[in-house]
């Protein structure tokens, strides 16, 4: 995502990095290349403008910093103006004193808000919440039967009734409160923005319901119509946020640009893949340094704690810098990093991830990893223990086993012998060369935006671990064993999720 | 916490190598083979039919009138460039219509290219800017001047539409109204529910074949794709169908394994008796410049040979269908504009570019 755009940034930068001095007509030729950059990557016309002159006011306001370059300098006003211009601070969500806090998904067809719904679900579960879904879209067909799926797969009942979608979305929230559920989410249908009877329609339920939140669901493929829709949408429904779907795809996400700035609230979630597992807050300033080419290195670690078992990664650590890291603790790091989410995801985020090795982590699938897998256990644990006794025979019967090739198996050997090589280094306290090329060289920058005041978060920051608080802490596992007690006695109108 | 990072690095990067390296693999693996599910008899069939509207308009209809009045609603981004032009402001109105076309979503080389063209050659000078400009555009679309659906109906063959394109572009939908229309057209039609991955995809399909009497060939979610393709094109053999509309799973087009995927299903669908006449690229007119990029990948997989640009009842101009014409030379061929089953009309470059620069 937003792939170009940072890219031609980086180009631009590079050019100027490569000046001394800049004259106006630098700053005139940089700062076109950047609206054809934010027009390509489909930012409207008008914000596009707006963030290009706000971008030369910073240029020429600033007094000249001494220990940047004219390049950074306007690298680092880019930065700020995305920071800015993507949300700020983001939005904290707070629930309601007497529960459910409702929340109500709208948007166009195929925006991607069932899914959302799901995830969002999902999502707060994770938080230790008690959700329920409400399926108020009884327009296309069979889109409550796909949110009695997700929902099942996400293990959180979902409530419909046939007939009229603003007395579904009212029975929905009373259901809510009857099963004590805490947060209830309102999937509704898809609608253009110019249909009078359907505005209408989604006006009335969002009166009826009362909603804390309501969300706009926005595809992040959406062109030039994200700010017409998002206006209509928002005047309609007086919008508290929105998410970003689709936001795992080549489109450089230009529409988060404009919608933020049309509808001046803040971007909430964004939707990164296809599994339930793949939303995550959507925090400007890290996307600003995403777009930047700095990675996303506070989500990382944000995931990372959420769901590794700490223990688990201490006690690998431990083993890596000792330098006694068999292939037993590499599957058991896996299977932590599997918990994140997709791999594909969170290679997405590393820092320092240029275009080949972007386009590389879309090929991972997990299928791949669990062939990877597969190889390991087909070793006995003296092999995964110490590899080297792996000779032609052992290879031969443990590709028979994992039903893979032994160059297969060879390779994975080669790349894991790679890696401990990387880790002795590591352990020696040099910096493992990974991700490329130019890695360093941007943290470097990155760090010396930090001392200038750029980057509120960089890698320098996360370390020093100041993370901002999160809007909700998981807390109160217990909610959910009662809301599942709550859901067996509910009478046939609710889903119970399946495969407890 | 650096430890944590380390550990996270490191082993992302060898996962990324190994991953890589491994050849490539479909994300799914071979689910139950696909069942075969007999739906939508005729009298089922007969009930939906009456709620549809007989004189939908077949793809190869007279739709033009249709699609002209179905896209009377203009945001009006040309109306600036009309007032400089009767005021004589050639440049001033040439900007304008730059500013347009960008908002149109065209994109920057198109419009780049459109507006040189313009200040070159103004013919009809300040005035006359918009319907030069309407004449280019024409002209773009003039170079790809087949825009039929081809159905051979030979006898033992299968013809196979297979519909591709990203998620929640309006696929199923499309296929939906499609069935009718070709119903209608006098073709013996087969649906097939080759989206198995999306949560009931398939009940939405079946929903739409009930609808048209027609029958529609499924399989377990999750289950293989190219399985049940390949059932639906025997399955319409022997049932006498000759024309099988294949939905496909939405997916991005930067997702190697789900391409992948894709062109397998092509492949299958192209084994006798069936044979792919059609690889419809289903587009959605709010999409940007991201677009071009599904255009170029989908073609380079699977060989489209057209697209269906849908939701364009809305506020969106699909501009972008004009560079995916310009670079690509991919034909537009239906058009979306509604979501009843007569909402899908015939492209019409003329109609298309009235509605677009709002004459």
């Amino acid at each position: 995502m937003f792939d170009a755009l940072s890219e031609r940034l980086e180009r631009v930068a590079g050019r100027l990095r490569s000046r001394g001095r800049m004259s106006p007509a630098d700053i005139d030729e940089a700062l076109a290349e950047i609206r054809t950059a934010l027009l390509e990557a489909d930012v409207e016309l008008g914000v596009a403008r707006h963030f290009v002159e706000a971008v030369r006011a910073r240029c020429s306001g600033a007094a000249l910093s001494k220990s940047l370059s004219p390049g950074q300098q306007v690298v680092k006003a880019v930065h700020e103006q995305l920071v800015e211009a993507l949300g700020g601070e983001a939005l904290r969500l707070t629930y309601a004193s007497r529960p459910p806090t409702v929340v109500l998904l709208a948007g166009l067809q195929g925006a991607g808000k069932t899914t959302v719904a799901a995830k969002l679900a999902r999502w707060w579960k994770a938080q230790g919440r008690n959700p329920l879904l409400v399926g108020a879209d009884l327009q296309r067909p069979a889109a409550v039967e796909q949110l009695r799926v997700l929902g099942a797969s996400a293990q959180v009942s979902v409530f419909s009734e046939p007939g009229d979608p603003v007395a579904t979305a009212v029975a929905g929230v009373a259901e809510a409160r009857r099963l004590g559920r805490d947060v209830c989410i309102i999937d509704t249908a898809g609608r253009l923005s110019i249909d009078e009877a359907l505005m209408d329609e989604v006006r009335r339920i969002s009166t009826r319901t009362e909603p804390h939140y309501t969300f706009l669901v926005i595809d992040a493929m959406t062109g030039q119509d994200a700010v017409a829709t998002a206006r209509a949408f928002h005047e309609a429904l007086a919008l508290d946020g929105v998410i970003l779907s689709k936001l795992d795809s080549d489109a450089r996400g230009g529409a988060a640009l404009s919608v933020k700035e049309v509808v001046g609230r803040p971007i909430v979630f964004a939707s990164t893949g296809e599994r339930l597992a793949d939303l995550d807050l959507f925090h400007p300033d890290r996307m600003a340094d995403r777009i930047l080419g700095m990675g996303d290195v506070l989500t990382l670690i944000e995931q990372a704690e959420r769901t590794m078992d700490q223990e688990v990664v201490a006690r690998s650590a431990d083993k890596m810098l000792s330098g006694r890291f068999g292939l037993d603790d590499f599957l058991e790091q896996l299977h932590q990093v599997q918990k994140m989410g997709s791999l594909g995801g969170i290679l997405r985020l590393m820092p320092g991830m240029n275009k080949e090795l972007r386009q590389a982590a879309d090929q991972i699938d997990d299928s791949q990893v669990s062939r990877v897998e597969a190889i390991v256990r087909s070793m006995t644990p003296a092999e995964r223990a110490d590899p080297v006794i792996i000779d032609g025979s052992r290879r031969v019967r443990i590709a028979r086993g994992s039903g893979t090739s032994a160059q297969e198996v060879n390779q994975l050997l080669k790349q894991f012998k790679e890696m401990q090589k990387m880790m002795r280094t590591v352990g020696s306290g040099a910096m493992p060369a990974m991700g490329g090329g130019g890695r360093l060289g941007r943290l470097a920058a990155a760090r010396e935006m930090a001392k200038s005041g750029g980057a509120e978060e960089t890698l320098a920051g996360m370390m020093a671990d100041n993370r901002p608080p999160r809007p909700a802490a998981p807390t109160d596992q217990s909610a959910g064993a009662k809301g599942r007690r709550n859901a067996k006695k509910k009478g046939g109108r609710v889903t119970p999720p399946k495969g407890r | 916490m650096i430890a944590l990072w380390i550990v996270l690095g490191v082993l992302a990067v060898l996962a990324l190598s190994t991953a890589v390296a491994t050849s490539t693999r479909r994300r799914r693996s071979l689910g139950p083979p696909a069942a075969v599910a007999t739906r939508g008899s005729s009298d089922i069939g007969a009930n939906a039919v009456s709620e549809a509207p007989e004189a939908g308009p077949g793809p190869e209809g007279s739709g033009a009138p249709a699609l002209r009045d179905r896209l009377g609603r203009t945001r009006g981004l040309f109306a600036p460039l009309r007032a400089l032009g009767a005021r004589g402001e050639l440049a001033a109105a040439i900007d304008a219509a730059e500013e347009a076309l960008l908002r149109a979503d065209v994109g920057v080389e198109t419009t780049t290219a459109l507006v040189a063209s313009l200040r070159q050659r103004p013919d009809g000078g300040a005035d006359g800017v918009l319907s030069a400009l309407s004449g280019r555009l024409v002209e773009i679309f003039s170079e790809n001047p087949d825009r039929s659906l081809r159905v051979d109906r030979e006898p033992g063959v299968v013809d196979v539409w297979l519909f591709v394109g990203v998620n929640g572009v309006g696929k199923t939908t499309t296929i939906g109204k499609l069935a009718l229309a070709r119903r209608d057209e006098g073709d013996s039609v087969l649906l097939a529910a080759g989206d198995t991955f999306r949560a009931a995809a398939a009940d939405q399909l079946a929903l739409w074949a009930d609808r048209a009497g027609v029958e529609l060939v499924r399989g377990a979610e999750g289950s293989d794709p190219s399985s049940v393709v390949f059932d639906a094109v025997h399955r319409a053999k022997a049932r006498g169908n000759h024309l099988v509309l294949a939905d496909t799973a939405g997916r991005l087009h930067t997702k190697v394994n789900l391409v992948e995927e894709l062109r397998k299903i092509r492949r299958v669908a192209d084994r006798e008796p069936g044979r792919v006449s059609e690889v419809l690229l289903v587009l959605d007119a709010t999409t940007g410049q991201n677009a071009l990029a599904q255009a170029r990948e989908f073609t380079e997989a699977v060989g489209v040979t057209g697209v269906v640009l849908t939701k364009l009842d809305g506020t969106a101009k699909g501009g972008v269908v004009i560079p995916i014409e310009r670079q690509l030379h991919l034909p537009v061929k239906l058009v979306g504009v509604g979501e009843g089953p007569a909402d899908l009309v015939p492209f019409e470059p003329a109609a298309f570019v009235d509605a677009l620069v709002g004459v």
